[in-house]
C-alpha cells in the first residue's frame, strides 16, 4: 500500500478549490469569504506539506510517477508561501479596479496545484498535467482585469506563446519517450546515451519549452509585455511563484533523465545563462515602466540562477535554490512598494512617479533602497549572498569565463538600480501618495525589507535546509 | 573570552545610526542628532585610543582576535588588528567626528540622514581595517559604497548625480572581480582566512591572475593612473564631510589593502609587477601633478593632488623595502590628516562665497588672517615640508625608492618639486594679492567649530612631524615581519 499521505497536500488543495467553487455558486456576495477560506486551505496546505513530507529524504508514489523528496517539499513550501503572500496582498488592488471576485482566489490555488504537481512529477505525463493545470490559470489570471485592452493583450500574448512553447515541450517529450520506451525519469536516465543525434533534438524542444517558462534569453520575449499588462498583483505572482515551480522542474529534467547527457545540455544552460545575465542587464537600462523593468531585472536573475545549474554539482543546484529563494523575497519586497504607490485610487508604475519619494515617505524609500541595492548585488545585503554561493558554486567548477560575466554584468545591472535609487533620492518630489495600506501589506514589506537586510547575520540556516537537497 | 573590543568598534556607529533612525527631525533645531552623532563617533575614539594604549608593540601577531562561525564550514567572522591596521582605524575614528562637527554650515536639508550615513560609513570602514577574512572584508570594502553614493548624490553639488554614479560603477567594476579571485582563493587554498592563508600561502601559479584580481579592485580605490577620473569628480561633487571622509580615510582602504593582500598573499607576484606599479606610480605622480598644476577649481586640485601623493604611496609599498612601506604607511596616515584638513578650509570659504574657483578668491591674508595661518600650515604640510608630517612619509618612500631603484626615486623626486609648485602657487593666488573681489571684504574668520577642527588637525600634523616614533614604533615589528615572510616566500619559489 502506498502511502497516500505524502500528497496528502495535493489532495487537501484541490478538495478545497472544489468546495470554493461550489460554494462561490451558490452564496452570493461571496468573495471576501471565499479569500479568506483560500488562505486558510492554502495555510493548512503548508501544514501539511511541512508535516508529512519534510523529513521524507526521497519516496515515490503510483509507480514511480510522482516523487517525493527534500528538494520537492521545500520548493512546495516557497510556492505556497508565496501564494499566500500575493493573495493576502492582493485584495485592496483588486477592490480599487472593482475585480474582487471569488474567481481571483480559486485561480491562484488551481495554478498552485498545477505547480505542485509539476514539482513533485517523475513522469512526463505527470509533469506535462501539472504544467497546463498551472498554465491555463495563468492564463486567465493574466487576462484578470478585462475592462483593460493591455491586460487582455498580455493574456492572449501569453496564451498564443505558451502554447507554442507547450507544444514544442511536448514534442521534445514524445522524442525522448521514443527513444526511452518510457515516460519515467529514472527508467529514461538508465535507457537515455548520448549516441543518438534525434535525441538532442528532443532535449533541445524540451529545454526550450522549459526556458521559456522561465523566461530565460531568448525565449524571454513575452515576459516583458504580460508582466506590464497583468494586474500587478498577478505579475508579482508570475514573477515569483512560477518561477519556482519551473525552475524545480529544469532542475529535475537536467540531472534526472538527462543526467547522463551533461555533454549535450551543459553548454545549452551556460549559453541560456549568459545571454539572460547580459540581457536582463542591458536591455532594463531603457525602460519607464517599472514592471517592464522588473521583467527585464527577473530575466537577469533567472541568468544567475541558471548559472548554478550549470555546474553540474550539488553545490550548484543548492546555489540556484538559495538564489530563488531569496530573489522571491526580494520580488515580493519590491512588489510591496509597488503597490504602495496609490493616489485617489490610482495605482502608478511609471519609474519617473517615483520622483522624490524620499522627501514624502522616507521610510518606504528607504525599503526601496535596501530592496534595490539588494537586488543589484551590493554586499551585505541578502542579494549578495545569493550571488555569492552561485558564484562559488561556478568556480568550484573553474567556469572562470561564466563567473567573470556574471559578474560583470551585475555591474551593468547595477545602473540601472542606481537610477531609480536617483530618481527616488535625488530628484524633485511630486505629490503625497496614499498611506492608508492595509496591514497585511505592510506586513509583507516590513518581515521582507528585514530578511533582506538581516539575512547576513543569520546566514547558516538556509545553507542547512538546502543542503539537504543531494539530486546527483 | 575577552571583551569584543573591534566588534564594539564596528557595531557603536551602527548603534548610534539606529538611535538617529528613530529621532524625528526638528526644522531649525538640530542640536539633539548633532550631540548623539558626535557623542557616539567621540566615544569610539576613546574606545579606539583605548585600543592603541593595550595594544602590545612587540610582536607582530594579530591582537584582540574575535573568530566566530559565521557561515558554517565556510567562512568565519574574524576580526583583528596588528600594527598596520590600528592606525587607520585611529585614523577613521578620529576623522569621524571632526566630519560630525564640520556639518554645522555646509549641511543644510536632512541633517539626520545625513548623519546616519557618516555613522554608518565609519562602521563599514573600521570593519574594513579590522577584516581578517577575506570575504568579510569584501563586505565592508564593497558595503561602504552605498553610503557614499547617498552621500555624493543627496547632498552633493551640481553634477552630483554623474558623479555619484561615477563613483559608485568605477569601485563596483573594480571589486566584482576582487571577488573571483576572493573564490578562486577559496577553492585553491581551502580557506578564506587570512592568518591561515599567510601561513599556506597560495600556489604559485595562480598568483599572477589573483594579484591582477585584486589589483583591479586597489588600483580603482587608491585611484592610480589612468582609473582615477572618478576621484576628481567624486570630490569636487561631495559636500565637505563626504570629501573629507573620501580623501582620507576610503583611499587608504586601498594602500592598506595592497599591503595586506597583495604583499601579503602573491608574493611573487608582487615582485613580478613591481614594474607595472612603477610606472603607473610614476606616472600618477609626475602626470596629475602637472594636472593639478592647471586646475581653477581648488577642490579639484587638491583631489589630483591626492591622486599624485597616493602615487608615492604605492611607490612605497612596492619597493618592498622597510622604510619604502613605514614611509607609505606614514604618508597615508599623514596625507589622511592633510587632505583633510585641506578639503575642510576649502569648505570654510566655500561655505561663505559658495565659490570654489581659486578666482574668486585673493588677498585673503588681509582679511582673515587666522584662517591664511592654518591653510599655510596645511599647504605647507602637504608640499611635505621638513617638520610636518608628510616631510616624514615622502623622505622614508623616496629613501626606499633609492635602494631599490635609482631612476624611479629621481622621477619621484621631481614629484616633490611639482608638488611644491602647485600647493604655493594655489597658496599665493587665495591668500595672497590684492584684494580685489568686494563680497570678499565681508567675509569672516573662522567661527569657534572651524578654529577647533582644523587645530585638531593642525596637531598632530606638527606632532608626528617632529616626533613621528608612536606611528615608527606601532607599525615596525609588523612590517619587518612582512617584509621577512616576504623574502623567505621568494626564496622558497
Amino acid at each position: 500500500m502506498e502511502n497516500i499521505n505524502l500528497i496528502l497536500p495535493e489532495i487537501f488543495i484541490s478538495l478545497s478549490i472544489m468546495f470554493l467553487l461550489v460554494l462561490g455558486v451558490f452564496k452570493n456576495d461571496s468573495s471576501k469569504i471565499t479569500f479568506n477560506l483560500s488562505l486558510f486551505a492554502i495555510l493548512i496546505t503548508a501544514i501539511i506539506t511541512i508535516n508529512e513530507t519534510f523529513s521524507v529524504s526521497r519516496e515515490t508514489l503510483f509507480n514511480q510517477s510522482v516523487v517525493i523528496d527534500s528538494m520537492s517539499s521545500l520548493m512546495k513550501i516557497i510556492t505556497l508561501v508565496g501564494g499566500f503572500l500575493v493573495l493576502v496582498i492582493s485584495s485592496s488592488y483588486l477592490k480599487t479596479f472593482k475585480i474582487y471576485n471569488i474567481e481571483y482566489p480559486v485561480l491562484i490555488l488551481s495554478s498552485i496545484l498545477g505547480m505542485m504537481v509539476m514539482i513533485s512529477s517523475n513522469d512526463l505525463i505527470v509533469f506535462y498535467m501539472g504544467l497546463e493545470l498551472q498554465s491555463l490559470a495563468l492564463y486567465v489570471l493574466a487576462t484578470y482585469n478585462r475592462d483593460q485592452l493591455k491586460s487582455s493583450e498580455a493574456g492572449l500574448k501569453y496564451f498564443v506563446l505558451s502554447a507554442l512553447s507547450s507544444g514544442l515541450l511536448l514534442y521534445g517529450c514524445s522524442l525522448v519517450y521514443g527513444f526511452s520506451g518510457s515516460t519515467n525519469f529514472d527508467i529514461i536516465s538508465n535507457q537515455l546515451n548520448s549516441e543518438e543525434y534525434v535525441l538532442t533534438f528532443g532535449i533541445v524542444f524540451i529545454l526550450v519549452g522549459l526556458a521559456f517558462k522561465i523566461s530565460a534569453v531568448p525565449f524571454h520575449m513575452w515576459a516583458p509585455d504580460v508582466y506590464e499588462g497583468s494586474p500587478t498583483t498577478v505579475t508579482l505572482f508570475f514573477t515569483i511563484v512560477p518561477k519556482v515551480a519551473a525552475l524545480t522542474v529544469f532542475i529535475r529534467f537536467l540531472y534526472v533523465p538527462f543526467l547522463n547527457l551533461i555533454d549535450q545540455w551543459q553548454m545549452i544552460i551556460v549559453f541560456l545563462s549568459i545571454a539572460s545575465m547580459v540581457f536582463g542587464a542591458v536591455a532594463a537600462i531603457g525602460q519607464t515602466n517599472i514592471k517592464r523593468l522588473i521583467a527585464y531585472s527577473s530575466i537577469g536573475h533567472i541568468g544567475y540562477t541558471l548559472a548554478g545549474l550549470a555546474t553540474v554539482s550539488n553545490e550548484g543546484i543548492q546555489s540556484s535554490i538559495i538564489y530563488i529563494s531569496i530573489y522571491v523575497v526580494m520580488n515580493l519586497a519590491l512588489f510591496s512598494c509597488l503597490l504602495m504607490l496609490r493616489r485617489k485610487n490610482q495605482y502608478y508604475e511609471d519609474i519617473d512617479d517615483l520622483s522624490g519619494l524620499s522627501k514624502n515617505h522616507p521610510l518606504l524609500s528607504l525599503c526601496l533602497l535596501l530592496i534595490l541595492f539588494s537586488l543589484a548585488g551590493i554586499p551585505p545585503l541578502a542579494g549578495f549572498f545569493a550571488k555569492f554561493y552561485v558564484f562559488k558554486a561556478v568556480l568550484e567548477q573553474s567556469m572562470y569565463f561564466l563567473a567573470i560575466v556574471g559578474l560583470l554584468s551585475t555591474v551593468v545591472a547595477a545602473f540601472y538600480y542606481l537610477r531609480i535609487i536617483k530618481i527616488i533620492y535625488f530628484d524633485k518630489e511630486k505629490d503625497k501618495y496614499d498611506t492608508d495600506h492595509s496591514l497585511w501589506l505592510k506586513f509583507s514589506l516590513t518581515v521582507s525589507t528585514i530578511l533582506i537586510l538581516l539575512y547576513f547575520i543569520f546566514p547558516s540556516q538556509l545553507i542547512e535546509v538546502v543542503s539537504r537537497i543531494n539530486i546527483i | 573570552m575577552n571583551f569584543p573590543i573591534l566588534s564594539s568598534l564596528i557595531l557603536l556607529p551602527i548603534i548610534g545610526a539606529l538611535f538617529l533612525f528613530f529621532t524625528k527631525e526638528k526644522e531649525g533645531n538640530n542640536n539633539t542628532i548633532k550631540h548623539v552623532a558626535l557623542f557616539t563617533t567621540v566615544v569610539n575614539f576613546f574606545i579606539s585610543i583605548y585600543l592603541w594604549l593595550a595594544f602590545d608593540q612587540s610582536t607582530s601577531s594579530f591582537q584582540f582576535i574575535e573568530d566566530r562561525t559565521w557561515i558554517k564550514g565556510f567562512i568565519n567572522y574574524k576580526v583583528g588588528v596588528d600594527g598596520i591596521s590600528i592606525l587607520f582605524i585611529i585614523l577613521t575614528t578620529f576623522i569621524t567626528p571632526l566630519c560630525i562637527i564640520s556639518v554645522n554650515n555646509s549641511i543644510k536639508n536632512r541633517l539626520r540622514d545625513f548623519l546616519i550615513a557618516i555613522l554608518v560609513m565609519e562602521s563599514f570602514m573600521i570593519g574594513v581595517f579590522s577584516a581578517l577574512d577575506l570575504v568579510v572584508f569584501y563586505l565592508f570594502f564593497e558595503a561602504g559604497l552605498i553610503p557614499m553614493f547617498l552621500i555624493i548624490g543627496i547632498w552633493g553639488g551640481t553634477r552630483r548625480v554623474y558623479s555619484a554614479f561615477k563613483f559608485f560603477l568605477y569601485t563596483l567594476l573594480g571589486s566584482v572581480l576582487m571577488l573571483v579571485a576572493i573564490i578562486s582563493i577559496y577553492w585553491i587554498a581551502g580557506t578564506t582566512d587570512v592568518v591561515q592563508l599567510y601561513e599556506i600561502g597560495i600556489d604559485v601559479k595562480y598568483q599572477n591572475l589573483l594579484w591582477l584580481a585584486f589589483f583591479s579592485s586597489f588600483a580603482v580605490k587608491t585611484p592610480m593612473w589612468p582609473v582615477h577620473t572618478w576621484l576628481p569628480d567624486a570630490h569636487v561633487e561631495a559636500p565637505t564631510a563626504g570629501s573629507v571622509l573620501l580623501a582620507a580615510i576610503l583611499l587608504k582602504m586601498a594602500g592598506y589593502g595592497f599591503i595586506r593582500f597583495s604583499l601579503g598573499l602573491f608574493p611573487v607576484a608582487s615582485e613580478v609587477f613591481t614594474p607595472l606599479i612603477y610606472t603607473l606610480s610614476i606616472i600618477a605622480i609626475i602626470f596629475t601633478s602637472l594636472i593639478a598644476l592647471m586646475q581653477e577649481d581648488m577642490k579639484k586640485l587638491i583631489a589630483y593632488s591626492s591622486v599624485a601623493h597616493m602615487g608615492f604611496v604605492t611607490l612605497g609599498i612596492f619597493t618592498l623595502q622597510q622604510q619604502g612601506i613605514e614611509g607609505s604607511i606614514i604618508q597615508m596616515i599623514s596625507h589622511g590628516l592633510v587632505s583633510a584638513a585641506l578639503f575642510l578650509t576649502v569648505g570654510v570659504v566655500y561655505d561663505r562665497m559658495h565659490s570654489r574657483l581659486i578666482s574668486t578668491y585673493g588677498g585673503l591674508v588681509s582679511v582673515i588672517p587666522k584662517y591664511s595661518i592654518l591653510f599655510m600650515l596645511f599647504a605647507l604640510a602637504s608640499l611635505g615640508l621638513p617638520g610636518t608630517s608628510g616631510f616624514i612619509g615622502e623622505f622614508l618612500i623616496l629613501m626606499g625608492a633609492f635602494k631599490d631603484n635609482f631612476l624611479v626615486a629621481v622621477i619621484a623626486s621631481i614629484g616633490v618639486i611639482l608638488g611644491a609648485a602647485y600647493m604655493l602657487w594655489l597658496y599665493k593666488r587665495v591668500v595672497f594679492g590684492k584684494l580685489l573681489n568686494e563680497d570678499l571684504k565681508k567675509i569672516l574668520d573662522l567661527n569657534r567649530s572651524e578654529y577647533f577642527i582644523l587645530s585638531c588637525l593642525a596637531a598632530p600634523i606638527l606632532f608626528f612631524g617632529f616626533y613621528p616614533d608612536p606611528l615608527i614604533n606601532t607599525i615596525e615589528v609588523s612590517v619587518t615581519d612582512l617584509i621577512n615572510m616576504h623574502n623567505t616566500n621568494i626564496a622558497s619559489n
